[in-house]
């Protein structure tokens, strides 16, 4: 009983992170506020979803642990790949940028080999 | 319960079009990109709810083999859109 509240609990959790990760992909002005709401909040929603439904139904535990551990080991990985790619590739920040490190990075670079 | 799931799931199913959304009018390369890869988690979410809404097992090993394949895909594409260093 107190596993079907849990699991049931954490399900709707999950479908709340769920919702603020697709909307912020609609809603943020650039690529890389794009990535931030897409891995962090999805990777959340996803694993607390899939641990949920492990919860309520417990012969299925380990396949769920499983593909939530995968989940949570490879989402940051390909959006670190897709933001390095996009940053090599050229796309520029929006203009409300404050900080950009790899510009300076970049500069200081140049300066040191002239 | 299974009132639970077939809500939950609907709701991921929903969640995706803003997402599609993205990917359709997104003015860059990469940022269709990353309207992929969530769709691609979101996608994986809900076969699990709808797996369990069906009782069915098959679901959850598709979702493995889906998980997979999605993450493979999407590290081919950043290392395409780096340009092949």
């Amino acid at each position: 009983m107190i596993l079907t509240i849990i699991g049931a609990i954490l399900i709707l959790i999950s479908s709340a992170f769920l919702f603020l990760g697709a909307f912020g992909i609609y809603r943020l002005p650039d690529v890389y506020n794009r990535l931030q709401a897409a891995t962090k909040s999805t990777t959340l929603g996803a694993f607390i979803g899939i641990i949920g439904v492990g919860f309520l139904k417990p012969e299925w535990f380990l396949k769920t642990l499983i593909i939530a551990g995968f989940l949570f080991l490879t989402n940051p990985v390909s959006s670190h790949a897709i933001g390095r790619a996009s940053c090599l590739r050229g796309v520029k920040p929006y203009s409300g940028t404050v900080v950009n490190k790899t510009q300076e990075f970049e500069e200081c670079r140049s300066t040191k080999k002239e | 319960m299974t009132t639970l799931f077939l809500i939950t799931g609907s709701l991921l199913l929903i969640f995706m079009v803003f997402s599609l959304l993205r990917g359709a009018l997104g003015p860059t390369i990469p940022d269709r990109v990353v309207a992929l890869d969530t769709i691609n988690t979101l996608i994986v979410a809900s076969m699990i709810i709808f797996g369990a809404y069906f009782e069915e097992v098959i679901f959850v090993d598709v979702a493995i083999v889906y998980a997979l394949l999605s993450f493979i895909t999407t590290l081919y594409i950043a290392k395409y859109l780096e340009g092949g260093r």
